[in-house]
């Protein structure tokens, strides 16, 4: 049983569990972002149960955080070991001729997407906090459209957010497909399922991009 | 000349390797533990014999120069492995292999040998699928079989096109469990330099350690070589760089006599030469012979055009093409021994028919076997099989199925398509039947040691049938020296380890240290190469497929005196005391130029034409192999008297008791 | 053709190596990429200097000796073919190759282009095999049928040949392909059930301790892999070391 904490496989496979949970949240995320789009109201009240539900805040955000954290730490480990494996580098290396950019470059597109979660959090997660659990505010459950359309005001920030996204669909692109494959999904079906991974990678960041642009340009 | 005692049991054919075994001595489990056997190479019959006998309990310490034991070249062997299975239910049976492989080997085999190798050929089967070997098989799950040259029977037993690799990793597989359990000793990256003999008996190896130079002292209660054949001896042979006789001519020159160096395979279906620059000539599997057929244009300027690339060979009319094997022997067509075929591409050749550049070359053409193939798949399928295209196209499905990694190494190499063009071939030194002299229980004329698999000379006579290599490697190292030894070993369980500061390891020590100095020593000006070259040149002009008393003498002289500039000549660069490739070609090749005398002598002194020694003095009026039971119905073994000239000659005389000498047809 | 060669020279595992340059002329198309090198080191030993070490046997594809990194990609810019099969139609005249060993930390270097990649044996010696010992009473081959298809791919995954491009084509030097292909041989097979479970633990830890990366799906591996092994056998490696592990 030790080997499932330490072997690399078991670490491979923690890698992808943790890397689809975060699809899930992702794709939840989207969801609810996007309503922004068609319904002011609606996004507030979608705001306001996600902020205030108990189970939502004390058991779902703890576990997501930890996932985050699990997720970029075991990345690095990783990384540190892969790097290592290697010894002296070669002088001439051909990786294109044999796997994709996103496949080899993970950790950046990861530092990236970290890099943005630090923006992300300064700008909605720690005021949120802030606002809920540190100071003392009446409860005004229609607050949340109008801080978020504030945050597009700014185009650098919602340039940062763009290429963000970018960066977050080149890591989709090979994560997704590749944490089934370390599960040890790989059959007749995974063809069709590359294909929905690859739509997801696509669709979904561009969907975001989407709303960030929708809000700049509406303020 | 004295006549050797090969210890061949009493008894009936079928019974004695039974009989045999019930009355040997055995060790017993305890003792075991105390004896040490040196197994070295580890292609299939040296790895089946090092993971057999840890398994018994000896302590093995095995050698191979390859960095893996993984890489011995038994794992080229392409088409399959024979065995009396007679799952086809065609007739076969341990009598039928014993008899084609002792017809196959125009009768210059021993019958007892030949028989026990028929009779162990399924038990082989058995332990590869217990393995996990992954033979091929029919869609109901059980195994699949095909025909191979020389026989009327499906007995051959296959992995696509790498039958031999599959078994070689059954046998590293097996010998990974005992390095694991610490019951053999792998020395990869060494190479044995020379042999103990100690009162007589086979106590030990000198051998080099290939990474750092050093020269070790390893001893044991027996030694068994499981080196190989020395095919390299034609310098362009099918056979891996680094096979070589040094093993064997080391123990040879140390008192185990060399046996019928004449008989020597050339297999006739290999990629031609196509320039200088080559070092190693490709084989394509004699199972492709199944499904395709050998032709040379019928008439000479067609064969001139197609030389000159003014015609290409698919637009040649049938009529036009002269399916020679077809033609010459109707009942096995394309499926004559390799011998056979062999010589007929060659007399085609010379004749003037060849079809590439160098005019050595023949096709090896599918297309007939694609419609066949396609119309049956067609069939199957309930699709139109008067559709030309697409039975072409099934039938090329199911060829690439059956031989898909050949046909792809044919286009790297050749760069050409040989699903649109038939494939060229011509025959290359592949396999070599002559070898060590063993008796019954496969030990030298060295008490001790042993000699297995392709190093031996035992069981196919004067010409191996094809998917016969692979029986007989694992036949040795799984079912016979495991026993066999036992009966020697039974006598040394008291003896203790034997220690490696003996006199007898100090000279040999000091013989292998004198002769390493002396080439890196020798400033000369020509590499090894040269020389390995122009001795291979030798050897296939003069002592080749086809042989004459003039050429074999004059092949004699110019070894002998090649020898004397190599040592004068040759440059070796670099030290000792690091890995040193051109040292360790250097050795090897000072040995070829010792036994390629040798077997020139052999094929000399034979004043015959049987299997794979083919004498242009001794033939029939229509060109076939004229043998002479009466004088030359024997095995010859050499006995090392300071050089290959003054070797002596010791007969084993060959008894058929269970089969009639006949002339082999294959009409 | 004229070519420019950038070959890695390495006296011995302790010492540092280096690239040197050497030009070779007339060089045929028809020629393997070792016939090349056997042609430059004739030409070395000529003029006295050291030719270039390299591991290579059978030259024809299926002994896994052969290795080099040819450009940055094992075995050269082919595919399914071994160096030995590679041959130099595949470049231009003025071309200029680089040749370096297989880099891995688990694969050190012994001399200029030759590597140890003894890893690869011992992580066999920990489970690469069934335990059954030799004897003539196994059951009879046929006794226990085969479904054709598992015994296919189980022959698909046994062709790997070891020669270690998995491994130098991985940016992560990960040997997951290597030790997939022989956990899945066996796998497949009813004779190999029987142990599956320890065998893929004990290979798997062996792997670990060897030092070799991990996997991150990249896929090069099977790209460069001379016999065409599938990232199948991958998938089928987690999914038995995950049972093994929850099992035992």
């Amino acid at each position: 049983m030790s080997g499932m904490i330490t072997s690399s496989i078991a670490r491979k496979v923690a890698m992808a569990l943790s890397g689809l949970f975060l699809v899930l949240f992702l794709t939840q995320h989207f969801f609810i972002n996007i309503t922004s789009v068609f319904s002011a109201d609606a996004f507030n009240a979608i705001s306001h149960y996600m902020g205030t539900n108990a189970v939502v805040q004390f058991v779902a955000q703890p576990i997501l955080i930890f996932g985050v954290v699990f997720h970029f730490i075991m990345g690095f480990v990783l990384e540190i070991r892969n790097r290592n494996a290697r010894g002296i580098s070669y002088f001439s290396y051909n990786g294109s001729a044999n796997s994709s950019w996103m496949s080899r470059n993970m950790i950046w597109s990861g530092i990236v997407i970290l890099a943005f979660l630090g923006l992300h959090f300064y700008d909605f997660w720690i005021p949120e906090i802030v606002h809920k659990y540190v100071e003392s505010h009446p409860d005004d459950s229609t607050r949340y459209f109008g801080e978020m359309v504030a945050k597009f005001e700014s185009p650098v920030r919602t340039g940062l957010y763009v290429i963000s996204f970018v960066f977050l669909a080149l890591h989709l692109l090979h994560g997704f497909s590749s944490s089934f494959q370390s599960i040890g999904f790989n059959n007749k079906y995974s063809k069709g399922l590359k294909g929905f991974t690859v739509a997801f990678a696509i669709l979904i960041p561009l969907g975001f991009v989407f709303i960030a642009l929708f809000h700049h340009f509406n303020q | 000349m004295t006549t050797l005692d090969s210890k061949i049991p009493e008894g009936s054919l079928a019974d004695k390797w039974t009989n045999h075994k019930n009355k040997i001595h055995l060790v017993n489990p305890a003792n075991k533990r105390n004896i040490d056997i040196i197994v070295v190479g580890t292609g299939l019959a040296g790895g089946s014999a090092a993971a057999t006998l840890a398994e018994l309990g000896y302590n093995v310490k095995a050698f191979c120069f390859q960095d893996s034991p993984r890489r011995a070249h038994s794992i080229a062997a392409q088409g399959g492995i024979n065995a009396a299975k007679n799952y086809q239910g065609d007739g076969d049976s341990n009598y039928r292999l014993f008899y084609d492989t002792v017809k196959g080997g125009d009768y210059r085999s021993r019958e007892s040998n030949v028989y026990r190798l028929a009779e162990v050929s399924a038990n082989i089967i058995d332990q590869c699928v217990a393995q996990g070997v992954p033979f091929a098989r029919e869609y109901g799950g059980l195994l699949d079989n095909r025909s191979f040259g020389g026989v009327l029977v499906s007995r051959t037993f296959y992995a696509k096109g790498q039958t031999g690799q599959q078994l070689l990793l059954g046998a590293y597989s097996a010998m990974n469990r005992q390095i694991g359990r610490g019951k053999i000793k792998m020395y990869n990256r060494h190479e044995m330099l020379d042999l103990v003999v100690v009162d007589g008996k086979a106590r030990g190896i000198i051998a080099r350690n290939l990474v750092t130079g050093e020269i070790e002292r390893h001893s044991a209660h027996a030694v068994v070589i499981g080196s190989g054949g020395y095919a390299n001896v034609f310098y362009l042979s099918t056979n891996a760089m680094g096979s070589n006789a040094t093993a064997a001519w080391k123990i040879h020159k140390k008192g185990a006599y060399f046996a019928n160096l004449c008989f020597t395979q050339i297999h006739p279906t290999c990629i031609p030469v196509s320039g200088e620059h080559q070092s190693k000539l490709t084989l394509m599997s004699e199972s492709l012979r199944n499904d395709g057929r050998i032709w040379v244009p019928k008439k000479l300027e067609d064969a001139k055009a197609i030389r000159e690339g003014k015609l290409k060979p698919t637009e040649l009319a049938e009529k036009d093409r002269d399916y020679y094997l077809e033609r010459r022997y109707p009942s096995y067509g394309n499926l004559v021994p390799r011998d056979v075929a062999s010589r007929a591409a060659k007399e085609r050749c010379d004749a003037g028919f060849g079809v590439n550049k160098t005019g050595e070359a023949v096709y090896l053409d599918f297309a007939t076997s694609f419609e066949r193939y396609g119309k049956e798949q067609a069939r199957i399928k309930h699709l139109d099989e008067n559709d030309t295209k697409l039975v072409e196209k099934l039938g090329k499905e199911v060829i690439e199925n059956k031989y898909g990694n050949l046909f792809q190494m044919y286009e790297k190499i050749v760069d050409q398509n040989p699903y649109e063009t038939p494939m060229m071939i011509y025959p290359a030194a592949h396999y070599t039947m002559g070898g060590i002299w063993v008796d019954y229980n496969l030990m030298t004329t060295v008490e001790g040691c042993y000699a297995i698999g392709e190093a031996n000379f035992s069981d196919h006579g004067a010409n191996r049938l094809g998917a016969s290599a692979l029986m007989q490697g694992l036949a040795d190292g799984y079912f016979v020296l495991p026993y066999t030894i036992g009966d020697y070993l039974a006598n040394d369980i008291r003896t203790g380890p034997i220690s490696t500061d003996l006199p007898e390891f100090e000279a040999a020590e000091h013989n292998v240290k004198s002769q390493i100095e002396h080439f890196t020593n020798n400033k000369g000006s020509k590499t090894v190469d040269y020389f390995h070259k122009k001795l291979g040149k030798i050897m296939w002009d003069k002592v080749g497929m086809a042989r004459n008393a003039e050429r074999l003498n004059q092949a004699i002289n110019e070894i002998a005196a090649l020898r004397e500039e190599f040592y004068k000549d040759v440059k070796v660069p670099g030290n000792a005391n690091s890995l040193n490739q051109e040292l360790e070609k250097a050795l090897r090749v000072a040995d070829f130029l010792e036994l390629g005398e040798l077997f020139a002598k052999d094929a000399l002194h034979r004043n015959e034409s049987c299997g794979g020694h083919y004498r242009e003095e001794y033939q029939t009026e229509d060109g076939e192999a004229l043998r002479d039971d009466e004088n030359f119905a024997y095995a010859a073994a050499w006995e090392y008297k300071g050089k290959p000239s003054e070797a002596v000659l010791h007969k084993e005389e060959l008894h058929f008791e269970n089969i009639k000498l006949v002339t082999r047809s294959y009409k | 053709m004229n070519l420019t060669l950038k070959i890695w020279r390495q006296e011995d595992a302790q010492s540092k190596g280096k690239i040197v340059t050497y030009k070779i002329d007339d060089v045929s198309p028809d020629m393997s990429f070792l016939d090349m090198i056997d042609m430059l080191n004739e030409q070395l030993n000529n003029k006295g200097e050291d030719p270039v070490a390299f591991d290579h046997d059978c030259r024809e594809g299926i002994c896994g000796s052969c290795s080099l990194q040819i450009n940055g990609e094992p075995h050269g810019p082919d595919t399914g073919v071994t160096t030995c099969q590679l041959h130099m139609r595949m470049f231009k005249d003025g071309d200029t190759i680089f040749i370096e060993p297989f880099r891995a930390k688990a694969f050190p270097v012994i001399k200029d282009l030759i590597v140890d990649r003894s890893a690869f044996d011992r992580i066999q010696h920990a489970g690469g095999f069934i335990s059954i010992n030799t004897s003539g009473n196994t059951v009879d081959a046929n006794a226990i049928p085969v479904n054709k298809h598992n015994a296919d791919m189980a022959f698909d995954a046994a062709t790997c040949i070891g020669c270690g491009a998995c491994v130098a084509a991985c940016k992560n030097a990960s040997a997951m392909l290597f030790v997939s292909a022989k956990v899945s041989q066996f796998a497949l097979l009813p004779q190999g059930r029987i142990e599956a479970t320890d065998r893929v633990l004990n290979m798997v830890r062996q792997m670990d301790d060897e030092g070799f990366g991990n996997c991150t799906n990249t896929g090069a591996c099977e790209i460069e892999c001379p016999k065409g092994i599938s990232l199948e056998n991958i998938a089928r490696m987690n999914r038995e070391y995950l049972s093994a592990s929850l099992k035992g």
